[in-house]
């Protein structure tokens, strides 16, 4: 049972750990502000989605497990105010994006 | 596991130090600002591998914490943004 969480876990975070690279490489490669934002907060949020699913089978407790999650929908909740925030405020600074 | 998952923990934040390049290139404030929110996604994932390898369950609240000021900081750049940008308007109404 505690190898097939373990193996759980390493498949989950080396996941999540792609998706982090992927957000990263997007962030310097992207042409414009717009595609950098899309790329950066859908990336990152399903990689450290990915990485907390990971972590679930490690914890102690179910409450421990829950503390995780609500991390993870706090992180959510803020990275879609925050990127509909950064993208209005680029679009009214002018046509150039 | 907890080698496999403190390697995970400096993996993933290789890739923030990666991301930090854009601070130093820009082009523009934005984007250094979405250098500064990478650096919170992936700043909390680090922790929570972290907290999860050496079984500190306290790490969780710092990941918790991190979660909050990284969404602060980008909502007072934005709002300092455009508060310049609608004063240098009126500014160029008045001349």
């Amino acid at each position: 049972m505690k190898a097939i969480a373990d193996l759980f876990t390493i498949v989950a975070v080396v996941a999540g750990a792609f998706f982090f690279i992927a957000g990263t490489v997007g962030l310097l490669r992207f042409p414009d502000t717009f595609t950098r934002l899309h790329a950066l907060t859908k990336a990152d949020n399903l990689g450290l989605g990915l990485v907390v699913v990971g972590l679930l089978p490690q914890m102690d407790g179910v409450l421990a497990g829950l503390k995780l999650i609500l991390v993870w929908l706090m992180v959510l909740l803020a990275s879609a105010t925050v990127s509909q925030l950064i993208a209005r405020a680029v679009r009214r600074g002018g046509p150039k994006p | 596991m907890t080698e496999f998952l403190l390697g995970a923990s400096a993996f993933v934040l290789l890739t923030v130090a990666v991301g930090l390049v854009c601070i130093l290139r820009g082009p523009d404030d934005v984007d250094r600002m979405m250098s500064v929110q990478l650096f919170g996604t992936a700043g909390i994932a680090a922790l929570l591998l972290l907290g999860a390898a050496i079984g500190a369950a306290a790490v969780v609240d710092l990941a918790l914490i991190l979660a909050v000021l990284a969404a602060f900081a980008a909502i007072a750049f934005v709002k300092a943004g455009t508060h310049m940008a609608s004063e240098s308007d009126e500014a160029e109404d008045r001349a």
